[in-house]
């Protein structure tokens, strides 16, 4: 017998069943279809404002920054000046991004490097799928246009975020996903803050093995 | 690996004497109690997700087995592979041989409690593997060669002093006279070294949080980034984790995500939380080719329905830990097992047999702080004395110790004898309490009064009180 089958048949044995009893069938198949919510905290079931009201004061608590740009072309612009505010390099790396590889970067004096991070790059750029205003959370996708290694390898990390795509709860933006039709990615990556440690004496210090920042841009 | 658990006794009393220990456990009570509390009372609906989390549980081991069996359909249709495991050593095996098949030389590990369970690092070292784990706490108790003393905080039993001593040992390239005294000199070291780590290795080895039936996506939660660079860098992906960590949906893995941290480290999320099915895709311009998931039952497939089954409800978020008086006052070592503290004590002689951890069901004063605090409410008091009640059927207490409680039931079912005899024996005790009230020495007490005073009765009972007419 394969561990497999005397693993699932031990627990069968324990729990009293048998493996081909229709009702827990129904039920485990209705759960998975239907996949109710439970209890939503209401400290994110805000209007538009306050879902982006919430998420900057979580993230600005969680020693990230937020800014805010008026449309898609200002990104480059803000990305430049966040990083001359911290006087890091003008340069930065975006995975295969039709949102962000369109963009005037030169006018802006940035050079931006293609694909996926390596321990030379100093700031990594992605777009969100969505942001959750409850828990001051982003939510990303991982793919050509968001190569994971940028939201963990490089120092800096900078997020571009659409106003509209700041929900209330992670159940939105499971749905949300899954509205998409696509197969999921391999990744799903919830951040929310830069990367910290507290392993000694509870000391909090940012910039364990992630990034030492998290700039996000939001766009109107 | 699972050994030690024996000298229980011993153990407590050098954790009792260690002054280093002592100052580090400190960090435990002051740090994570306060912040837990302060995350509940910013979270009202708190409670209401504890109970939906239990209920969560409780459906899930249920149907276990559907559940499992769906969430492995799921990862072979990403493109992964699971590997049914039912001991330690199987699933040590079924690791080094996809190390084996990788042609892997080095390997580097996520925070995972598995992989501690069955001893993985020694038997990879063993084989000739260079294994790194990359999560701080676990790299520093590395370099000591100890095991976790906390099943989050693998390293709360040290100072910054022995870190800065280890890594001057340790790391070979490090200048002398780099300053080590801060933490964010030791992390930025730590990062540095670790860095050329992540990058080189062939194999990936993390945990799981959470295994999704709905998706085939494994979860785990890291502050550092560690689990994501070693999951993402090398060749190879290897989950580890253990039957109980399957849920159904991703709407149950988010009520559990809402009270895991804020019960940890009082955080409303952990920095990173990351959902991950099958190897990278086509298109991907990074990630690993290979995806496997190690699925370890050592005997959790028999606790279903039975007496323990509510242990399989923990998330491990160590809140239990961090709340127990004895935890506190010993720290993790002392336990001598993998898991430590309350639900350790339970779980470790479901591992490892009642025999073997006779003495963890002991440590406990069964003040019940452990199931106030645990998210899933995992009743750990009642369970810990089912075990002892096994303990005392299979290895009956000591002559003198029986007498004595044969001679207490006796009196307790005997009022008037009881208050006859105990009445002059209170006063004796008041008086020699004297004016401080306490007792530094009593023969035959010496046990407790070596370490403690007795504090002294105050001269009558309650009841005697009572009858008096005194009322509160």
């Amino acid at each position: 017998m394969s561990a497999r089958e005397a693993i699932l048949g031990r627990i069968k044995q324990s729990l009293n069943v048998s493996g081909d009893d229709a009702g827990r069938k129904h039920t485990v198949k209705s759960r998975l279809e239907t996949h109710p919510r439970h209890t939503i905290p209401e400290r994110g079931q805000l209007d538009l404002e306050g879902r982006i009201g919430l998420l900057a004061e979580i993230l600005e608590g969680q020693s990230a920054s937020i800014a805010p740009v008026a449309k898609i072309a200002d990104v480059p612009e803000e990305i430049l000046r966040y990083l001359r505010g911290h006087g890091l390099a003008p340069a930065l790396r975006i995975g295969e991004n039709p949102v962000l590889r369109p963009l005037d970067w030169e006018r802006a004096k940035l050079e931006v490097a293609a694909g996926a991070a390596d321990t030379h790059t100093l700031t990594g750029c992605s777009t969100a799928f969505c942001a959750i205003a409850e828990s001051g959370t982003l939510m990303l996708l991982s793919g050509p246009q968001n190569p994971a290694t940028l939201n963990y390898l490089p120092d800096n990390h900078i997020v571009v975020l659409k106003r509209e795509d700041v929900l209330a709860s992670y159940e939105e933006g499971w749905d949300k996903m899954r509205a998409r039709g696509a197969d999921i990615p391999r990744n799903v990556n919830y951040i929310s803050g830069p990367s910290r440690t507290a392993d000694i004496e509870q000391t909090i210090f940012l910039g364990a093995h992630g990034p030492r920042r998290l700039h996000v841009v939001m766009v109107k | 690996m699972l050994a030690g658990t024996g000298n229980f006794t011993e153990n407590t009393r050098k954790a009792l004497e260690d002054a280093a220990l002592q100052k580090a456990l400190g960090n435990v009570k002051r740090g994570f109690i306060a912040k837990r509390a302060k995350a509940r009372a910013a979270l009202p609906e708190f409670e209401t997700l504890r109970d939906e989390a239990k209920e969560i549980k409780i459906h899930t081991l249920a149907h276990m087995d559907l559940y499992l069996a769906r969430y492995e359909a799921q990862v072979k249709r990403a493109g992964g592979q699971v590997h049914w495991a039912r001991d330690s050593g199987q699933a040590r095996r079924i690791i080094a041989g996809i190390c084996k098949a990788a042609g892997a030389k080095s390997v580097t590990k996520g925070k995972s409690m598995i992989t501690e369970e069955i001893g993985l690092n020694r038997y990879l070292q063993a084989q000739g593997y260079e294994v790194v784990e990359t999560d701080l706490g676990e790299y520093l108790i590395q370099i000591r060669g100890e095991t976790p003393s906390h099943i989050i905080a693998p390293a709360v039993h040290l100072n910054k002093e022995q870190v800065e001593t280890d890594f001057r040992s340790h790391h070979k390239n490090l200048p002398p006279e780099r300053p080590l005294s801060k933490v964010s000199d030791l992390v930025n070291e730590a990062r540095q070294v670790l860095r050329e780590k992540f990058v080189n290795a062939d194999v990936g080895i993390t945990g799981a949080n959470f295994l999704i039936a709905e998706t085939g996506q494994s979860v785990i939660v890291t502050n550092e980034g560690n689990g994501d660079l070693t999951q993402t860098l090398p060749r190879v992906h290897i989950v580890a984790a253990s039957l109980e960590k399957v849920v159904p949906t991703l709407e149950d893995a988010s009520t559990l995500i809402r009270i895991l941290a804020r019960s940890a480290t009082g955080q409303d999320i952990s920095t990173y939380t990351t959902f991950t099915s099958g190897p990278k895709r086509e298109q991907d311009l990074d990630g690993p080719e290979e995806f496997h998931v190690v699925l370890l039952d050592n005997g959790r497939s028999g606790l279903p329905g039975g007496e323990f089954e509510d242990m399989l409800r923990c998330i491990r978020c160590g809140a239990c830990l961090n709340h127990c008086p004895v935890y506190q006052s010993v720290g993790g070592h002392a336990y001598g097992s993998v898991y430590p503290g309350p639900m350790g004590s339970v779980l470790t002689p479901l591992l490892q047999g009642v025999s073997e951890a006779r003495h963890l069901p002991h440590a406990c004063t069964l003040c019940g702080r452990c199931e106030a605090v645990c998210p899933v409410r995992i009743p750990l008091p009642a369970m810990l004395r089912r075990w002892r009640m096994r303990d005392f059927a299979k290895k009956p207490p000591l002559a003198k110790a029986k007498l004595g409680l044969k001679l207490w039931v006796f009196l307790a079912r005997h009022p008037a004898l009881y208050r006859l005899i105990t009445t002059p024996v209170i006063k004796i005790l008041a008086l020699t309490g004297g004016r401080k009230g306490r007792i530094c020495a009593l023969p035959f007490g010496g046990a407790w009064t070596d370490q403690r005073d007795l504090p002294a009765p105050q001269g009558t009972s309650f009841m005697a009180r009572w009858r008096k007419g005194e009322r509160p």
